[in-house]
């Protein structure tokens, strides 16, 4: 007993890992991949559901957004989302539907807080990484392309 | 027999796009919100440098669904806008194409997160 008080940090970390349950990697994979591919297949659905009623290819992936976005809302609003998220992982982490998921779950876990700095500033506690990084990374590539075009085309 | 076809190729395309997000997640130990900022610059970056687009056109929503697909809307946004405005469009041409999404995401979340109770989970 008193060798395991004695452990060092290291000792202590291999221990845990010992005693703790090896996570199912190979399963987790295979529903990552199952579930990615269906919420992208419900995508192309839609997709191809607006196009048959005359949308072109660029509205009609607009709308697909839209309603996948809706989708991960409502899901998450009514407290679904989450169940599919502890066995699916990135499967339904990654789509769209996860961004909206990662909108609406911190705002209303916060929303006790007030609906200004607790339901309205949570919202992009997640979303708003993506978004700066998204956009700052679109604003460089669009300064690299206006070089390249002004001096090399 | 088409439409099979292309339903085989968005799952496969959209199922790998998540199996690569898995991965990092079980090796890396990286959480899900670093996994989605990864994913949103790759994709801006892969289309600027004409990586993504033959994986849309293969994948279709199997590649614009995943959140990189967010990113390809992006690049192609500003490059867009760089060719019809000039220098202004590096800023108007990103937030522009991807604008509904956006819209979208916060009006559907602020209603959806009006509408229901913090739980303890």
């Amino acid at each position: 007993m008193s060798s395991n008080i004695k452990m060092t940090n290291e000792e202590y970390s291999d221990y845990v890992d010992s005693k703790a349950k090896k996570s199912p990697i190979f399963k987790n994979f295979v529903l990552a991949f199952i579930v990615g591919g269906i919420i992208c297949v419900i995508g192309q659905v839609i997709c191809n559901i607006s196009m048959y009623f005359g949308l072109d290819e660029k509205s009609a992936a607009t709308v697909t957004s839209i309603v996948l976005i809706f989708l991960g809302a409502f899901l998450t609003a009514i407290n679904v989302y989450w169940r599919i998220g502890k066995f699916a992982g990135a499967g339904s982490a990654v789509p769209i539907t996860g961004f909206s998921n990662s909108i609406v779950a911190p705002a209303i876990e916060f929303k006790l807080d007030g609906y200004i700095l607790g339901l309205g500033a949570n919202m992009f506690k997640v979303a708003g990484p993506v978004l700066v990084y998204g956009v700052a990374t679109s604003v460089g590539v669009g300064f690299i392309y206006w070089i390249i075009k002004m001096f090399f085309m | 027999m088409d439409m099979i076809l292309e339903y085989i190729c968005v799952f496969i395309t959209g199922g790998i796009i998540c199996l690569i997000g898995q991965f990092l997640i079980d090796k890396t130990k990286l959480t899900a919100a670093r996994i989605l900022v990864i994913f949103v610059v790759m994709g801006v970056i892969l289309t600027a440098i004409g990586v993504y687009e033959p994986i849309v056109k293969f994948g279709k929503a199997g590649a614009t669904v995943p959140i990189s697909g967010f990113g390809y809307l992006l690049a192609n946004g500003v490059k867009e806008a760089v060719d019809e405005m000039g220098f202004l469009g590096i800023f108007v041409g990103g937030v522009k194409a991807c604008s509904a999404g956006i819209a979208a995401a916060i009006t559907f979340g602020f209603l959806a997160s009006l509408c229901s109770k913090p739980t303890i989970k």
